[in-house]
C-alpha cells in the first residue's frame, strides 16, 4: 500500500527530520542572542549612541562632558523632603558627597569658553548604604521628547562638508519630527552663557517618584540651585576668555570659602508632562529645599575620586524610583558602555593624560 | 529497572529529585539570565528594570549552584548508556563541570565587578550586598570582560549541551535524557533501539 510505504519512508529518514530539527532549534536560540546582543536587525540600541565615538578619542575620558574636575562636599538634609520619601539622604544630618563640575562638549580638551552647558554630577551616600546618583545640566530642559531624537538630532545638525554648516532640509525634516525642539532652539539663541560654575542653576532634567513612608508616590524634579548669583558674559568678554577660565574661576572662588546650591525638588501636579523632559511644568508648582549641598573643594579628575565613578541618574536610592521618561531609561545603557569603556582603558594602563601621565603623543580629537 | 532502583551498589537510572528539580529550575533561570544580560546592554527602555532583575537571579543561581554542587557530590549518578562512545561520554562529562564552572563563576564575577565598580549589588530596594572586592579600575575591568566572554561563551555551551540531549531524545532514545526527567527510563529496551542508532550512525557518516 502506497500510504504505509510513505510512512516507511519517513520511518527511514527520522534521524534526518530530528538532525533538521535540532539544527532549527539552535539556530533559533542563535538568532535570538544576536538580536538581543544588537549584532543583527539593526535595532537602535544604548550602543548606537556611542557609535560616533572617533577611535582616536582620548583614552580613559568620559565619551561626554570629557573636561572636569571633581569636589567633595557635604549635604545637609533640611528634613523637609522627609514626608515624601523614606530615602535617608532626606533625614540625615551630613551626608558625603563626592561629585564632577564639567563642560558639556565631548571633547577633554575644549576651551571653556566653547559650550553653554555646563554640569554638576553627585553622589551622596547615606548612613544606610544607600547611593543617591545623579547628573544635572543648566539646560532647563532636554531637545526632544525621546532619546531617539538626539541622534536625529546629532544627525540633522552635522555640518555638511561642503558648506561648513548643517544642511537646512534636513534641520526642517527633523524640526517636523520633533517640533519641542524648536523650543531649544529658541532658548539656546537666546539664552545667556553663565560664567562660572558656582552661579549656575543644575536642573535633573528627566522625572523621578517620590515613595513616602505610606507608600504615596510624588512624581519629581530637582534643581541645584546657587546661593551665588548668576553671572553672565558679553560674546566678546567670552571669545577673548582665557582656555580653562571656568575651572579657575571655581578654584578662586573656593579659596575664598565653600560654595552652596539648595536641593530644590519640585512636586508634579496631575497631568504634568511626567514622561517627557521636553516640557516644562508650570512655574506654580509646589518647590521644597529639601536640603543644601556645600561644595569644599576641587581636585584634579586625574587624581581619581570622581574619575571612574558613573554618575548613572537611574541609580537611586531606596524611596526614590525612576518615571516612566524615556530619555532617563535610555542613559543608563548609555552611560554604562561610556564608563566600561573608560575604565577598562584606565585599567588596562592605555590612559595617558586622563590619569595624570605625561602624554608622549597628545591624540586630541580636534 | 524497578528491581535495580533498590540495591544501593546498582547506580541510578535517574539523577535524584534535588538534581532534577534544580537541573530544570536553573536551566530555566540561566538561559533567562543570558538574555536579561544582552538585553540591558542594549535596550533604551528595559536596562533598568533588567539590571534589578538580574543581580537576585544571578545571586539565587550562585546559591542554588552550591547545594545543586553538593548533592552531586554526595550521591551516585546514573551511569551513561553503553551504546556511547567513550570520547562522547567524556566531553559530556567534561561540559557539565565547565558549566558547574561557569555557573559557580558568572554570579562570582558579576558581583565583584560591581564592588570594583563602587557600585552596589541591590537585591531589593534598600537590601544591598556587601562589597567583595577593593575598588580598582583594572579589576573592574578585568571581572567585567571575564563575565561577558564567560556568559557568551555559556551560551554556545548551553546550546551545545540542549543539542546533544535532544539527539539523545529523539534519536538515540538511550534514556539519557529521562535520567534528568520524570520519564521512563529506556535503555535497553529492545532490538529497535539498535536499530535506530544504527541508522543514525549511518546518517551521521554522510
Ligand atoms: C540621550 C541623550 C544623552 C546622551 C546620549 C548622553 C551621553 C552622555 C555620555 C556618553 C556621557 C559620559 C558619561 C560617563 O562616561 O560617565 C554623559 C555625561 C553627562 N551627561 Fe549625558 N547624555 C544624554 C542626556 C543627558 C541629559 C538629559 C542630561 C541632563 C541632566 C545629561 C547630563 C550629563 C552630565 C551632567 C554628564 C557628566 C557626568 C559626569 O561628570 O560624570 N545627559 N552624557
Ligand atoms: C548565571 C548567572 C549570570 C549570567 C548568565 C549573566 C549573564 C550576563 C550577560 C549575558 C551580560 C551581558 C554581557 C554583555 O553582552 O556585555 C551580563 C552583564 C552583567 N552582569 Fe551578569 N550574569 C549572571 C550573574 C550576574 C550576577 C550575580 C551579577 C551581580 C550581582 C551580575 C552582574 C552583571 C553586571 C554588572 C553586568 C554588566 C552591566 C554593565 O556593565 O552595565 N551578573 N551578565
Ligand atoms: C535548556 C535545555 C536543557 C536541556 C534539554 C538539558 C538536558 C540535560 C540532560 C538530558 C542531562 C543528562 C545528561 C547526562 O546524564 O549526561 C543534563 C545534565 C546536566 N545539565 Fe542540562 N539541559 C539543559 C540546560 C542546562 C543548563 C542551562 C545548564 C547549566 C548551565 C545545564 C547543566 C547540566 C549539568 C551540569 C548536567 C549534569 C547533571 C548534573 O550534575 O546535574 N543544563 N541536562
Amino acid at each position: 500500500m502506497k500510504k504505509t510505504s510513505l510512512i516507511a519512508y519517513l520511518r527511514t529518514k527520522r534521524v534526518l527530520f530530528i538532525i533538521c530539527g535540532i539544527c532549527l532549534i539552535a539556530s533559533t536560540l542563535f538568532f535570538a542572542f544576536a538580536w538581543s546582543a544588537g549584532l543583527v536587525g539593526g535595532r537602535t540600541t544604548t550602543q548606537t549612541f556611542l557609535k560616533d565615538t572617533p577611535s582616536t578619542f582620548p583614552a580613559g575620558y568620559r565619551r561626554a562632558h570629557g573636561k572636569g574636575i571633581c569636589f567633595d562636599g557635604t549635604f545637609r538634609a533640611s528634613g523637609k523632603g522627609v514626608p515624601f520619601s523614606v530615602a535617608r539622604v532626606f533625614a540625615q544630618q551630613k551626608v558625603p558627597a563626592v561629585g564632577r563640575f564639567s563642560l558639556g562638549s565631548p571633547d577633554p580638551y575644549a576651551p571653556d569658553n566653547s559650550t553653554r552647558t555646563v554640569s554638576m554630577a553627585l553622589m551622596l551616600t547615606a548612613d544606610d548604604g544607600e547611593q543617591w546618583r545623579m547628573k544635572l545640566n543648566n539646560e532647563p530642559f532636554f531637545a526632544t521628547r525621546d532619546a531617539k531624537g538626539f541622534l536625529k538630532q546629532m544627525d540633522a545638525y552635522k555640518p555638511t562638508p561642503a558648506t561648513g554648516t548643517p544642511d537646512p532640509a534636513r534641520v526642517k525634516a527633523f524640526l517636523k519630527e520633533y517640533p519641542e525642539a524648536k523650543k531649544y532652539v529658541t532658548w539656546d539663541a537666546a539664552a545667556p552663557w553663565t560664567r562660572s560654575f558656582a552661579g549656575a542653576q543644575y536642573n535633573v532634567i528627566n522625572s523621578f517618584i517620590l515613595i513616602a513612608e505610606n507608600g504615596k508616590k510624588q512624581a519629581i524634579r530637582w534643581s541645584m540651585r546657587p546661593h551665588a548669583s548668576f553671572t553672565s558674559w558679553s560674546v566678546s568678554q567670552r571669545k577673548q576668555a582665557s582656555h580653562d577660565f571656568l575651572f579657575e574661576d571655581l578654584k578662586k572662588r573656593l579659596q575664598k570659602g565653600p560654595l552652596y546650591w539648595d536641593l530644590v525638588v519640585t512636586l508634579a501636579e496631575s497631568g504634568d508632562p511626567v514622561n517627557d523632559p521636553s516640557q516644562v511644568w508650570p512655574e506654580s508648582r509646589r518647590e521644597i529645599v529639601a536640603g543644601t549641598l556645600e561644595v569644599s573643594h576641587v581636585f584634579d579628575q586625574a587624581n581619581g575620586g570622581c574619575r571612574d565613578i558613573n554618575f548613572d541618574p537611574t541609580r537611586v536610592p531606596k524611596g526614590i524610583t525612576l518615571s516612566d521618561d524615556p530619555v532617563l531609561l535610555a542613559r543608563a545603557g548609555i552611560y554604562s558602555h561610556s564608563h566600561n569603556s573608560r575604565v577598562r582603558e584606565i585599567g588596562y594602563g592605555k590612559a595617558t593624560d586622563a590619569v595624570g601621565k605625561r602624554q608622549n603623543d597628545n591624540r586630541k580629537n580636534k | 529497572m524497578a528491581r535495580k532502583k533498590n540495591i544501593p551498589s546498582a547506580p541510578p537510572t535517574h539523577f535524584n529529585t534535588t538534581a532534577r528539580i534544580l537541573h530544570w529550575l536553573m536551566a530555566a533561570m540561566i538561559l533567562a539570565m543570558i538574555f536579561v544580560g544582552l538585553g540591558m546592554m542594549t535596550s533604551l527602555t528595559w536596562r533598568p528594570w533588567l539590571l534589578d532583575l538580574h543581580m537576585p537571579i544571578g545571586i539565587a543561581i550562585l546559591l542554588l549552584v552550591i547545594i545543586r554542587f553538593i548533592n552531586r557530590l554526595s550521591f551516585s549518578v546514573p551511569k551513561m548508556p553503553a551504546s556511547i562512545s567513550n570520547f562522547q561520554s567524556t566531553a559530556a562529562g567534561t561540559l557539565h563541570w565547565l558549566l558547574y564552572a561557569m555557573m559557580l563563576a558568572l554570579p562570582l564575577t558579576g558581583w565583584a565587578q560591581l564592588s570594583a565598580g563602587g557600585f552596589l549589588v541591590k537585591l531589593f530596594p534598600g537590601i544591598n550586598l556587601p562589597s567583595i572586592l577593593q575598588q580598582s579600575p583594572f579589576l573592574y575591568a578585568l571581572l567585567h570582560d571575564a563575565h561577558r566572554v564567560m556568559a557568551w561563551l555559556l551560551f554556545l555551551m548551553v546550546v551545545g549541551h540542549l543539542s546533544a540531549a535532544l539527539l539523545h531524545a529523539w534519536a538515540y532514545r538511550d534514556g539519557l535524557f529521562s535520567s534528568i526527567t520524570w520519564g521512563k527510563k529506556m535503555i535497553n529496551r529492545s532490538e529497535e533501539h539498535f536499530k535506530k542508532s544504527d541508522s543514525l550512525r549511518e546518517n551521521c557518516k554522510k
